[in-house]
C-alpha cells in the first residue's frame, strides 16, 4: 500500500464524504478553488462545484452561524476555520448554539457538522499561526473534539466526524499535515470515534498524548527502550467523548502515567487526565501522575518554538521522575542513559 | 461601473428617505404607493383581533412575573403592529428566528401562549418543536440567530421547494457583529430572507443615538448590497404591505431584504428594569399616545371594516386567553434533574452517563430520607435540605 501524507488522507475524506452523501458541504476561506491554506481541500471545487465546495465571506462567526442553519435546514456542513486563533471570532456560534441546540430543543434539533482546525505550532509561523485551542472547545459540554494523530486516523476519524450526528470540532496537528502513512479504506480498519488507542504497548509508564504530542511521545518511547525502561503510549483521539477505560486499564498494568500535551498546561486537556487518572487509579499508581505540556505563555515565535515543545528529553525526564526504586536517569541526553 | 449606473443601484437598495406609513396616527388613510397595495380586509382584522388578544397577553405575562410564576418577561406593548404585521407576511412552509422579545410573534404565529413562554419560565428549553412549527428557539444571544436565518434560507434555496426566513433583531443587536456578518452573507449567496429590524429606541437601557451614527437603521443594508426600507412599525398596515413585499421578492428568488420598523418599547426591558433611571416619563407619554392597536382600531372603524360587535368579540378572546394563560402557569415547573443529561449529544458519552448515575443514586438517597431529615448527621442533614431548598 502506497503512503500518503496526512493533508492528502484529510483531503481523501473530504472527497469521500462528498462523494458518499449529497447533503455534505465544504465551505469556509480560500477552500474553493485555491484548496486551502493548506490544501487540505485541493480540487474538491474542480470536483463537486461551487455549490458543494466554495469559498465564504470572511467571517469566522457568519460561518459557523450558517453552518447552524444549513444543519436546521438538512444539510451536513464541513466548514474549516483558516487556522486555530482565527477561530475565536466564532466562539460564541460554537458555545452558545453550535454545543447547545440539541439540548435546548429537547433533541428535535441535531447539529451534525464539523469545524476542522488546524492547530498547533511547530511550524514556524508567524504569531496568531500556532495556538492549541483543544481545551476551550473541550471545556464547552456538547461538543465533540478530535485530533488525529496517524494519517490513518486522520482519514478515518474525519469520515466518522461527517457521519455523527453531533456537532465535531476536529482539530488538525498542523505540524503532522506532512507525515506519511497508510491508510486502509475498509471501513473498520481503526476503532472508531470516542475510542483512544494503546499505540506502542510498554509495561512501565504509561504515557498519555494527543494530536501532535502523540509522534514525541513514541520516539520518547523507543529510546526509553534503549534504556530498559518501557513506555506504553496511549493516543487519545478523542478528547470529547474521553475514553477513560483504556487510559484507566494502561495505567492500573504500569502504575505509574505522564500526560504529555503541546498545549499550555494550566487549565488544559492533560490536567483532566492526571485528575481522572488519580481519581481512578489511586491505589494502582506508585508516583504522582506528571504533565509535560508547554508554558502557560502566548505560544512563542518561531526562533524560540523549540524550547516552548514538549520534547522527548522533557518526557524521559518526567519518566525519571516518577520514583523508580532504582531511580533510572534518563534526561542525559536523547540517546537515553539509564543506570 | 459608469456614475449613473451606480447611482442607479445605490437607488435601487436605499430605503425611502421617511418611513413608509399608510395610517395616520389618528387612523386616517394616507396616500399609498402604487407599487404597494393595502392587504386584504380579512387579514386586517384577523390582524386586530391578533393584536387586541396578543396585548393583554403581553399585560397578563407581565403581572405572573410579579407572582413569581415567570422567571422575567420582556414585555412587546406598543411592537404588536410590527411583531404581528411581520408574522403574517409569512406562509406555514415559511421560518421564523424570533428574540426573547418577540412573544407577539410567536403568537401571531399560532404558537401556544402557554408553550411559547417555556423559556421565560425558567426552563432549558424552548418548549415548542422547531421543526414543526418552522420557528427556531427564542434567541438570546444578540443578533446570533442572523446568520442561523441565512443558512436556513440558503438550504431552503439549495432544495429549490420554496420557503423564506424571517430574521428579527432588535435595533441594539445591529451593532452586533453576527448582523453584519448575516447580512453581507445573505447578499452575497443571495439567501431568501428578511431581516426585519425592530428599533424599539432602546437597548436596555442605552438610546438609539449611542448605538448608530448611521441616517436610520436601514441604512446598514446598502453596504452589504441588501435592498433596505424603514416603515412606521406602529402601523400594521404599512408594516404587513412592505414586509410582504420584501417576503415575495425573496421567494421570486430576488435575494434578501432588510426592513427597519420604527417602534418604540412601551414598559421597561423586563420586569426587573428600572426604566425611570434612563428616560422621562413625557417621552414614554408620548409614545402610549401613538398606540398601534387604537391606530387600527381606528382605521378599521373609519373604513367601515370593524363594528362593536368584533371588538367585544375579540375583548372576550383576550380574556380566555389571559385566563388559561393564568391557570396554565398556577403550578411549580415539573423538571426532572436527570433530564439534563439526555439531550447533551444524540448518545450520551460514557462521563454523562456515569454522572446521570451518579445523581440518579444521589436523588434516591434523598427520597428515601422521606423529607424528615431523620439522620443525625449534620453534614448528610445539610446535603439533603439542600437538594429541597
Ligand atoms: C451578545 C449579547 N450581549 C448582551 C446581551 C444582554 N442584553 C440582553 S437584551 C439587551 C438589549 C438589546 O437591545 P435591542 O437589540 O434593541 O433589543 P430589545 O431588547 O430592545 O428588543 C442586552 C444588552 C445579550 N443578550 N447578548
Ligand atoms: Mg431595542
Amino acid at each position: 500500500m502506497a503512503t500518503v501524507t496526512m493533508a492528502r488522507a484529510l483531503n481523501s475524506a473530504l472527497r469521500e464524504a462528498l462523494r458518499a452523501d449529497d447533503d455534505v458541504l465544504v465551505f469556509g476561506e480560500d477552500v474553493g478553488p485555491l484548496g486551502g491554506v493548506f490544501r487540505i481541500t485541493d480540487g474538491l471545487t474542480r470536483e463537486f462545484g461551487q455549490e458543494r465546495c466554495f469559498d465564504t465571506p470572511l467571517a469566522e462567526a457568519g460561518i459557523v452561524g450558517v453552518a447552524v442553519g444549513l444543519c436546521m435546514g438538512g444539510f451536513r456542513p464541513v466548514v474549516e476555520m483558516q487556522f486555530d486563533a482565527f477561530g475565536y471570532p466564532a466562539f460564541e456560534q460554537i458555545a452558545s448554539h453550535v454545543a447547545k441546540t440539541r439540548n435546548r430543543t429537547r433533541g428535535r434539533l441535531s447539529l451534525p457538522m464539523v469545524i476542522r482546525v488546524p492547530f498547533g505550532g511547530g511550524i514556524g509561523g508567524v504569531e496568531h499561526h500556532s495556538d492549541s485551542s483543544e481545551a476551550y472547545y473541550a471545556h464547552t459540554p456538547g461538543l465533540k473534539v478530535v485530533t488525529p494523530a496517524t494519517v490513518e486516523d486522520a482519514y478515518w476519524l474525519l469520515r466518522d466526524a461527517v457521519d455523527d450526528p453531533d456537532p465535531v470540532v476536529f482539530m488538525e496537528p498542523k505540524r503532522l499535515y506532512w507525515s506519511r502513512g497508510e491508510v486502509s479504506t475498509a471501513r473498520g480498519s481503526v476503532e472508531p470515534l470516542g475510542r483512544a488507542v494503546v499505540r506502542r504497548a510498554g509495561r512501565d509508564v504509561t504515557v498519555v498524548a494527543y494530536g501532535p504530542a502523540v509522534p514525541v511521545a513514541l520516539e520518547a518511547a523507543r529510546e526509553a527502550a534503549r534504556g530498559g525502561v518501557e513506555l506504553e503510549v496511549v493516543d487519545l483521539r478523542s478528547l470529547v467523548p474521553f475514553d477513560d477505560a483504556t487510559v484507566v486499564a494502561s495505567v492500573r498494568r504500569t502504575g505509574r502515567c505522564v500526560v504529555v500535551q503541546e498545549a499550555q498546561g494550566f487549565a488544559g486537556v492533560g490536567a483532566e487526565v492526571a485528575a481522572r487518572v488519580q481519581e481512578r487509579c489511586f491505589h494502582s499508581l506508585a508516583a504522582p501522575v506528571l504533565r509535560v505540556a508547554g508554558f502557560d505563555v502566548p505560544y512563542p515565535p518561531p526562533a524560540v518554538e523549540r524550547a516552548h515543545l514538549p520534547s522527548v528529553r522533557r518526557i524521559l525526564g518526567a519518566v525519571s521522575r516518577l520514583q523508580f526504586d532504582d531511580e533510572p536517569d534518563l534526561t542525559h541526553g536523547v540517546a537515553g542513559v539509564v543506570s | 461601473m459608469s456614475f449613473q449606473a451606480l447611482r442607479q443601484t445605490v437607488d435601487r437598495l436605499l430605503p425611502s428617505s421617511d418611513p413608509v406609513r399608510y395610517v395616520a396616527e389618528d387612523g386616517t388613510p394616507l396616500p399609498v404607493p402604487d407599487d404597494g397595495g393595502i392587504p386584504a380586509d380579512a387579514v386586517l382584522l384577523d390582524a386586530f383581533r391578533r393584536m387586541v388578544v396578543g396585548r393583554r397577553f403581553d399585560a397578563q405575562a407581565t403581572v405572573l412575573t410579579r407572582q413569581g410564576r415567570l422567571a422575567v418577561y420582556p414585555s412587546s406593548r406598543g411592537q404588536e403592529a410590527c411583531q404581528i404585521g411581520a408574522v403574517l407576511a409569512l406562509r406555514e412552509e415559511d421560518w421564523l428566528f424570533p428574540t426573547y422579545r418577540d412573544s407577539m410573534a410567536l403568537f401571531a404565529r399560532g404558537l401556544d401562549p402557554l408553550e411559547l413562554l417555556t423559556l421565560l419560565r425558567g426552563e432549558w428549553h424552548c418548549g415548542y418543536d422547531p421543526m414543526a412549527w418552522r420557528t427556531a428557539p427564542q434567541c438570546t444571544p444578540l443578533a446570533t440567530q442572523a446568520p442561523h436565518a441565512v443558512g436556513l434560507a440558503e438550504a431552503l434555496r439549495r432544495r429549490g421547494r420554496g420557503g423564506v426566513v424571517l430574521v428579527l433583531v432588535g435595533d441594539g443587536g445591529t451593532s452586533e457583529g453576527d448582523f453584519h456578518e448575516a447580512l453581507n452573507f445573505a447578499g452575497v449567496l443571495g439567501a431568501p430572507v428578511v431581516f426585519l429590524v425592530q428599533n424599539n429606541r432602546y437597548a436596555i437601557s442605552v438610546p438609539l443615538e449611542r448605538q448608530s451614527a448611521a441616517p436610520a437603521l436601514a441604512f446598514r443594508g446598502v453596504g452589504c448590497g441588501v435592498p433596505s426600507e424603514q416603515v412606521d412599525g406602529n402601523d400594521l398596515v404599512a408594516t404587513l404591505a412592505v414586509v410582504s413585499a420584501a417576503v415575495e421578492r425573496a421567494r421570486a428568488g430576488r435575494g434578501p431584504s432588510l426592513v427597519e420598523a420604527h417602534t418604540y418599547r412601551v414598559e421597561p426591558h423586563t420586569n426587573a428594569d428600572d426604566a425611570a433611571r434612563y428616560r422621562d416619563e413625557e417621552e414614554v407619554a408620548r409614545w402610549r399616545a401613538a398606540d398601534p392597536v387604537v391606530r387600527l382600531e381606528r382605521y378599521l372603524r373609519h373604513r367601515g371594516l370593524l363594528t362593536d360587535r368584533e371588538v367585544e368579540d375579540a375583548r372576550q378572546e383576550a380574556e380566555r386567553v389571559a385566563e388559561a394563560l393564568r391557570a396554565g402557569l398556577s403550578g411549580p415547573l415539573a423538571g426532572d434533574p436527570l433530564e439534563l443529561f439526555s439531550h447533551v449529544f444524540a448518545e450520551p458519552t460514557p462521563q454523562l452517563v456515569e454522572q446521570r448515575a451518579w445523581l440518579a443514586a444521589e436523588l434516591a438517597a434523598w427520597d428515601g430520607d422521606g423529607g424528615a431529615g431523620g439522620d443525625s448527621d449534620g453534614v448528610e442533614e445539610e446535603g439533603r435540605s439542600g437538594w429541597r431548598r
